[in-house]
């Protein structure tokens, strides 16, 4: 573990990161409460490296990618990516940022507009970025890289199953060529067979572009598949960090003892141990 | 003497047009039984729950025979389908937001169930909706009833839904997905609640997911479907233990368990290439032919019926000692 902590060199990090939200006031004079999401939060992740969020419902994990991926300023403590503070560095930095770290959500039917094809889709985050170069190449690269074909470019998204566009939305958020991928519950969508597809994918990506990998999914199945390290969030805290398979079958935390008791698999299943 | 089945469906077919979502589905779910029903998106399984609850889209024909509480429910008429609906056959749907009234108090959805079949008044019938709701471990549930759905979480909803669904004491209950939108603590107690209500009025279960921990879970029986068909049928410890048609092994190499994740990060899960055909361009033969590892020129040709010692449609079943979960 020590020499574990020597050797990491984090890309993308959080530091002490507290977030919380004002509430409505429930009266005209009263004093406004706040609501802390997020607290004392440390969460990092590494070229080449996947690593797991998970945590119940509420528990805070779609508000920490939105303060990894910049959307969001914390309250307190920092966002360093590359070793530098996001939130001090000039705007030649944020620039690099914003096209270093790159999300993909869960229901790429949604996060695809029904209208455009999916060349035009593909097209929109260089725009949008203001990266210049050769497209048509770029597109092309990444085509192969997600397994799709070109013919995909001149189709509407209603032509494809989710699985593929899940590729689709991957291919997406590859175009600018990211050095970090978060990946909010990205599976959760698509069938068994499909979702071993889109895994498969993710896992390679890692490896072939060492890119770093932030996974978040209700599946610890899943987790453990895609990861080598996970952390558990509950009520805004990390409460417990570790090697995904190890740390779900000795679960130390009562958080993460209640999402592992309510895991179902075929075997508890059928052994009739599963409800 | 056996009780007569909950529902028995011979050579089911569902037809648009030309196209065919559901093509010679035959099974019987028995009083008090539970059957599953698998298989990836797309493959007719809503399609048949529509069709035995005689809720197809417009356009669409069911053909064969459904044989539920001494009548064939394909000869009836709309109007007493709609009579037989809630009171001895219900159903879950996989949204319960558009499902819902969203404008209606949640306690007045379930009391007008039961007193459109159970022939009581105003009064009774919400005394009974209490009381199913405090059965659902709904908290606070005379406050929760004068709620409207969007007052009330996800998972609340869905008890909400199965509250009505068992409101008559139907023979047989249909739940489509029933717990795909929701997180796995609240899933874990929404299949509790649904298996212990179903237990104690013995309805039987038809479930409808793609989701195999559900039905190893819930079912004795599974039957595996895949454009339009049933593949395989058989008790679930049988069929997930030892799978013999190809597409059912596949589907259980997809899953990743704890078992067969390798530390070191080196595991691979077996995906089945490809997808499920659509409609118009269905294969010949085994439709699972393009995605299959040992298909073979007969399989093209040749559509395979369900082997009586096999349970699998298939012209070379998986060999019967090769389990597909690692134990
Ligand atoms: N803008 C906001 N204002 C007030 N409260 C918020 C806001 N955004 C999120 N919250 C609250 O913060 C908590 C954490 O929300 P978050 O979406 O991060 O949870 P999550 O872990 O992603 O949950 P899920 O698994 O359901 O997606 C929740 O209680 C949520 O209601
Ligand atoms: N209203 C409709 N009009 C035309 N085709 C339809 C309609 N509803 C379903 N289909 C088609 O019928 C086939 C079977 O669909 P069905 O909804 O039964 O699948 P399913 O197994 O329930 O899938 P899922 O897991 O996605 O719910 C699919 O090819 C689908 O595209
Ligand atoms: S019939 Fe042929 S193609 Fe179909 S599952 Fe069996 S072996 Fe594969
Ligand atoms: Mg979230
Ligand atoms: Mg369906």
């Amino acid at each position: 573990m020590t020499a574990m902590t020597i050797e990491r060199r984090p890309l993308l990090a959080l530091r002490d990161v507290t977030q919380s939200y004002q509430l409505p006031r429930t009266s005209l004079f009263g004093p406004r409460s706040s609501f802390t999401v997020l607290d004392g939060i440390d969460f990092d992740v590494c070229a080449g490296e996947a690593v797991g969020l998970v945590g119940e419902s509420g528990a805070g994990k779609t508000t920490l990618t939105r303060i990894l991926t910049g959307m969001e300023r914390p309250q307190r403590g920092q966002v360093e990516f590359d070793g530098q503070d996001l939130w001090a560095a000039g705007a030649a930095e944020r620039t690099r940022f914003r096209r270093s770290v790159q999300m993909v959500l869960q229901n790429p039917r949604s996060s695809l507009d029904p209208r455009m094809r999916i060349g035009t889709a593909l097209l929109e985050p260089l725009r949008s970025l203001r990266i210049e170069g050769n497209h048509t190449r770029r597109i092309h690269e990444v085509l192969d890289q997600v397994g799709l074909d070109r013919s995909a470019l001149g189709r509407f998204p209603h032509e494809f199953s989710g699985g593929q566009l899940q590729r689709i939305a991957i291919a997406r958020a590859l175009m600018p060529n990211p050095r970090v991928l978060v990946a909010d519950e990205p599976v959760s969508a698509l069938d068994v067979s499909i979702q071993a597809q889109v895994l498969n994918l993710l896992k390679d990506l890692v490896q072939d572009l060492q890119l770093g990998l932030v996974f978040i999914a209700h599946d610890l199945s899943v987790v453990a598949y895609t990861t080598s390290r996970v952390s558990v969030i509950a009520a805004g805290r990390i409460v417990e960090v570790g090697r995904p398979v190890e740390l779900f079958t000795r679960p130390a935390a009562p958080a993460t003892r209640n999402l592992v008791d309510a895991v179902l698999t075929v075997e508890s299943g059928l052994a009739g141990t599963a409800l | 003497m056996t009780a007569p089945a909950a529902i028995e469906v011979r050579d089911l077919h569902v037809v648009y047009d030309g196209l065919a979502a559901v093509r010679g589905l035959s099974f019987t779910v028995p009083a008090g039984g539970r059957m599953g029903l698998v298989g990836e998106s797309g493959s007719g399984k809503s399609m048949t729950a529509l069709a035995l609850m005689g809720l197809l889209p417009p356009g669409w024909k069911a053909q064969g025979t459904i044989l539920h509480d001494g009548v064939d429910l394909i000869t009836q008429t709309d109007k007493a389908l709609s009579a037989r609906r809630g009171r001895t056959v219900s159903m879950v749907f996989q949204d319960p937001m558009s499902s819902l009234n969203p404008v209606r108090r949640v306690g007045d959805q379930i009391a007008d169930v039961i007193r459109r079949h159970g022939g009581v008044g105003r009064h009774e019938a919400m005394g009974q909706t209490i009381d199913l709701m405090m059965q659902m471990n709904l908290p606070r549930p005379e406050q929760l009833a004068r709620s409207y759905p969007h007052q009330i979480s996800g998972g609340q909803k869905q008890r909400i839904m199965i509250a009505m669904a068992l409101a008559c004491y139907p023979q047989l209950i249909i739940a489509d997905e029933p717990t795909t939108a929701l997180d796995v603590t609240v899933q874990k107690q929404v299949l509790r609640l649904l298996s212990a209500a179903t237990r104690e009025r013995n309805s039987a279960l038809l479930m409808i997911t793609h989701d195999l921990p559900v039905i190893a879970a819930m079912c004795d029986t599974v039957a595996v479907m895949y454009a339009g068909r049933i593949v395989e049928y058989g008790p679930v410890r049988q069929v997930f233990r030892n799978p013999r048609h190809h597409y059912t092994r596949g589907l259980l190499d997809s899953q990743p368990t704890m078992d067969n994740i390798a530390l070191d990060g080196s595991s691979r899960l077996t995906s089945i290439p490809g997808m499920v055909p659509p409609l118009p361009a269905l294969p010949s033969g085994c439709a699972f032919h393009p995605r299959c590892p040992v298909a073979t020129d007969i399989c093209r040709a040749r559509m395979p019926e369900i082997d009586a010692a096999t349970g699998a449609a298939c012209w070379h079943p998986v060999a019967a000692s090769q389990p597909a979960v690692a134990s």
